[in-house]
């Protein structure tokens, strides 16, 4: 090193010594990032990855409340597999009600946001209307559509039988959440209400990043409305499509709320998703081994999902740079 | 959000701009309201129901020949109901209040500190961090109630939680925090970095510029990771289900369906008074701060 | 006192060496302007300066002690970013005042100060605004302001005017000319214009690829380059370089550019080129020291005549390109006495500003 004449090396001030650059040139310059990350990373670990650990651990024991727990292998899953009809069904139940709702939330968040996009007055009515169903508080909610397919107290029931047209057919009334399809049906139906604003708000973002200029020159081109849908709009939205509707799925597939409210799983078990039967033998038996196994069915799925989005978000941020 | 509202004054500008509206423009138009009208309506319509049978007589519910989507007269008699004979106001409503406030301020601290670290600050491993987040954002509580309620046990022997509203101030920030942080990541990413330079170099340490400069510019995020951290919270049902027993310690959303619903005979006038009235803080806060709670999802969800 | 002292300065961002053992001494209240071409490590040698920037070896030294481990807010240097950086929820008066509370100056001290730094920038009026209610060259002289007020012992500009428009350009650096005149401190101003980096500067510093290639005043720079790139990188338009052949003829030198174009060389250069005898060299010249022929009774000045390619009239000048065996130069005549594209025309050269260059060492000689 040049010796510099005129700099009174005593006179610089050490604070931050030597181990501190020594960390800084491993770590990187700004090493108080590891404080400002320190509170988050406390709870997480000790209440999300501790408890996750601690699931996984349940679900290979004999966990049952009240006792203690010895390691029994893959015994938990080899039982609710080959001898627990109900989480068989549960496992066709969990991808009918994901599939089912993910479709028509995106067919009918798609068509919403569309119109959405078109109306300049009372823009801020309708959009607060159709968002509102995602505020609300959902155990709530969905209370109200309880009594709204009540057998007794229907309003659907109560149409059916008394306005024409429909009361020509005599159709009705129903047992919606008694009868094994249309319960499933009406849980389908509750978790669309709940999941459309979702996509609402999200398409309508896309849409608004979609320069104008392309409409602009379509339409000098000559395109009809629905050629601009299929030429621009869809491949242009399709990135926030993708993301939106695995994000959907994986909250789709972890629904709880709508089904206790409405169901509890029933009739006949007939309803019962991941989260649910969970509850049923983790907080009803006290079988909480069985109930860890159960949910733990989710990670796999939630694991592939979770890499696609990865891979989308990652992309698309390396195109915003 | 800003984006928003310019595409937005855009279009309408060049709609507006036009002096005569052509006909068949103004018919296009219409048709798209009228063919919003059946999405408003499905939205709105169980709130609704609430509405109107929380101020029906039992006599009126009880009548099945009569129409159910009119009530004849406003009756109070189930909110009376609600507050003189269950816990409602008096427990449910307040500790629902309380949850809720603390779990947002410690959410939205924690979460704060987090995504302004790994937006801004250049060290190792922050890549790994903000996985980490976002696979924690997207754990589901279905996989994670049932530990956690051995952890609540676990801490129950040294601090008194179990089945008062502490236990659920510990865990709502587990889904909170990934989400604040998460929202908030983009929202500093937007902040140009040379003004909070500035501020150093104007005589700010890390925290001085975070709180002076960073935040009053983040404040639409902050909002927005406010109002969302109160919803959820609000919201919250698996947990405050499964943690808590005691009547007088339960939030409004499990004390509604695990202690208004009794029997066989469903009250179904004081239940609806009890969703509206639970409901109802939530829809106005959303009435007033709508713009935050549409440009947060967004993020949340995009960025 | 705030000189700067830059010794072996080296800035690694990871594997890329952004700055590569720099040494610099900078003055007390000497201007310095540090250009280069995008990418040399202007930005990042400011920034190290700033204390933003960790460094990776070397020292800097401000004042009289070394900052190398000073946080950012204890150095005392203020900085102007190229998008200006104003707080935007703060007004201007604020932003202006911000520093000085942080250093828990007394309040009618910051009112004076600020009132001050407002009166010489001309901004009175805009103390209660925002910055989004400023103009561009507002939002400059606000940015400026708010270095100002602080009375740093350094300030450091990161290409400042590059976001104003040709015209504001301009004027806004006459101001900040006259600024320093009455604000006298340290000044390190980045810039990629060098006609603001001539006319604002003690001196200049030229970097390239992470090292300086010179420093020296701006006429130095300008008449007396040491490396091609300097001499490449500074003029506009920039300098001809002709392949050439010095040779050796009855005790003087000469430079032969082409086959039929040979020039002598001013005859007090011969001991300094006189080991190139044979040689393969660059010929450096100046646009405007190929002018349209003019009477002229030097001994340095030669006339000779080529095929007009191309006129780009510049209004004062028109800029005239001709061949020289293979390579296309830019001249510099006046306007009327140009000739029609594709004719020939008459030139004259002046040797005396001629530079030699060795190609492989990139030496000017
Ligand atoms: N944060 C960073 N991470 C990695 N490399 C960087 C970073 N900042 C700068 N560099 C690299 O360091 C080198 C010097 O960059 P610097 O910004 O100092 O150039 P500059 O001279 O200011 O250029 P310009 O005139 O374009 O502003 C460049 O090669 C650049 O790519
Ligand atoms: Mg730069």
């Amino acid at each position: 090193m040049v010796s510099v004449p005129n700099v009174d090396r005593a006179a610089v001030a050490p604070p931050p010594g030597p181990f501190r650059s020594r960390m800084k040139k491993r770590l990187g310059p700004d090493i108080d990032g590891y404080g400002f990350l320190l509170p988050a990373t406390i709870v997480m670990v000790s209440l999300v990855v501790y408890p996750f650990c601690l699931a996984v651990w349940f679900s290979v024991s004999d966990a049952f409340v009240g006792e203690p727990a010895s390691y029994v292998g893959l015994e938990n899953f080899i039982y609710i597999l080959t001898e627990d009809d109900i989480f068989i069904e549960t496992i066709w139940n969990t991808l009918l009600f994901a599939f089912w709702s993910v479709l028509f939330k995106v067919v009918l968040g798609l068509s919403c946001a569309l119109l959405l996009q078109r109306i300049l007055k009372l823009r801020r009515f309708f959009r607060g209307s159709v968002l509102l169903p995602f505020v609300a508080p959902t155990a709530l909610s969905t209370l109200g559509w309880w009594l709204i397919l009540d057998p007794t107290y229907s309003h659907i029931n109560w149409i059916l039988a008394n306005v024409w047209p429909f009361s020509y057919f005599g159709w009705g009334p129903y047992n919606f959440l008694g009868n094994p399809t249309l319960a499933m049906a009406s849980v389908i139906f509750v978790n669309i209400w709940r999941g459309i604003p979702f996509f609402i708000i999200t398409i309508l973002a896309g849409l608004m990043a979609i320069p104008d200029h392309l409409y602009d020159a379509a339409e000098i081109d000559g395109a009809s409305t629905w050629r601009k849908f299929y030429s621009i709009t869809l491949p242009l939205l399709r990135p926030v499509l993708a993301i939106i509707i695995l994000f959907s799925t994986i909250f789709t597939l972890g629904e709880f709320n709508i089904i206790y409210v409405l169901t509890r799983g029933g009739p006949m078990n007939s309803t019962h998703l991941f989260s649910t039967y969970s509850f049923t033998y983790g907080i009803l038996n006290h079988e909480i081994a069985l109930g860890a196994a159960v949910a733990l069915f989710l990670f796999p799925i939630l694991v592939v999902i979770v890499v696609f989005l990865l891979r989308m978000v990652r992309r698309d941020t390396s195109h915003e740079l | 959000m800003s984006s928003d509202t310019t595409t937005l004054t855009g279009s309408t500008g060049r709609e507006v701009g036009v002096n005569k509206v052509p006909i068949w423009r103004r018919r296009k138009a219409a048709a798209n309201y009228i063919a919003l009208l059946p999405y408003v309506f499905f939205a709105l319509f169980p709130f609704y129901i609430m509405g109107i049978t929380s101020i029906k007589t039992d006599e009126e519910i009880n009548n099945l020949g009569q129409s159910p989507f009119w009530a004849t007269g406003i009756a109070t008699e189930h909110y009376v109901y609600l507050a003189n004979n269950t816990s409602f106001f008096n427990h449910w409503f307040v500790n629902t209040l309380i949850v809720t406030v603390a779990v947002t301020i410690i959410s939205v601290s924690i979460g704060t500190l987090a995504a302004y670290a790994l937006a801004r600050l250049r060290f190792r491993g922050v890549e790994v961090f903000g996985v980490a987040v976002f696979i924690t954002y997207l754990i589901p509580q279905t996989l994670l109630f049932i530990p956690l309620i051995d952890v609540i046990n676990t801490i129950d022997e040294v601090v008194p939680i179990r089945d008062t509203y502490w236990s659920l101030i510990l865990t709502y920030p587990t889904f909170l925090i990934p989400f604040v942080t998460w929202l908030l990541m983009g929202y500093f990413k937007t902040i140009p970095v040379e003004v909070e330079e500035c501020a150093y170099l104007d005589g700010c340490s890390r925290l001085g510029a975070l709180i002076r400069v960073v935040l009053p510019m983040a404040i639409p995020g902050i909002m927005c990771a406010i109002l969302f951290s109160i919803t959820l919270s609000w919201n919250e049902l698996l947990y405050s289900l499964v943690f808590i027993q005691n009547e007088t310690a339960k939030t409004i959303s499990v004390g509604v369906i695990t202690e208004l619903i009794r029997g066989d005979i469903y009250y179904w006038g004081s239940l609806m008074a009890a969703c509206f009235i639970g409901a109802l803080p939530i829809i106005m806060i959303y009435g007033f701060f709508m713009d935050y709670f549409t440009s947060g999802l967004t993020a949340g969800a995009i960025k | 006192m705030a000189e700067i002292q830059l010794r072996d300065l080296w800035k690694y961002y990871d594997d890329v060496a952004a700055v590569r053992g720099i040494n610099l001494d900078i003055e007390h209240n000497e201007f310095i302007a540090l250009v280069g071409p995008s990418g040399c490590g202007k930005t990042t040698t400011l920034r190290m300066i700033a204390g933003l920037e960790d460094i990776t070896a070397g020292d800097i030294s401000v004042g009289d002690r070394i900052v190398n481990e000073v946080a950012p807010k204890d150095r005392d240097i203020a900085m102007v970013f190229q998008n200006y950086a104003l707080y935007p929820h703060m007004s201007v008066f604020q932003n202006m005042s911000f520093g000085l509370k942080l250093r828990k100056t007394a309040k009618e001290e910051i009112e004076r100060r600020v009132n001050l730094a407002a009166e010489i920038l001309n901004i009175e009026e805009l103390l209660e605004r925002r910055p989004k209610q400023l103009s561009g060259g507002q939002r400059q002289r606000v940015a400026m302001g708010r270095a100002i007020v602080r009375d740093p012992q350094v300030f450091l500009f990161d290409e400042p005017l590059s976001n104003l428009d040709a015209k504001l350009r301009v004027q806004m650096r006459t101001e900040i000319k006259k600024i320093h005149q009455r604000v006298k401190t340290t000044v390190v101003y980045v810039t990629h214009d060098q006609v603001e980096a001539m006319t604002l500067a003690d001196r200049i510093v030229v970097m390239n690829e992470g090292v300086i290639e010179q420093v020296g005043s701006p006429e130095e720079m300008y008449d007396a380059p040491e490396t091609l790139f300097v001499a490449a990188f500074i003029g506009s338009p920039s300098m001809n370089f002709i392949p050439c052949r010095v040779e050796a003829n009855n005790g003087g030198l000469s430079v032969r550019l082409s086959d039929d174009l040979t020039f002598p060389v001013p005859g007090d250069r011969n001991d300094r080129y006189g080991s190139c005898v044979g040689k393969e060299m660059l010929f450096g010249i100046r646009p405007e020291h190929i002018t349209d022929k003019r009477p002229h009774t030097d001994p340095t000045h030669h006339d000779f005549t080529s095929d007009v390619i191309v006129l780009e009239p510049m209004g004062i000048d028109t800029m005239v390109f001709i061949n020289i065996g293979e390579t296309e130069i830019t001249t510099r005549s006046r306007p009327r006495a140009v000739s029609q594209v594709g004719e020939t025309m008459d030139f004259t050269i002046d040797m005396a500003h001629m530079h030699l260059i060795d190609p492989e060492t990139e030496k000017v000689l």
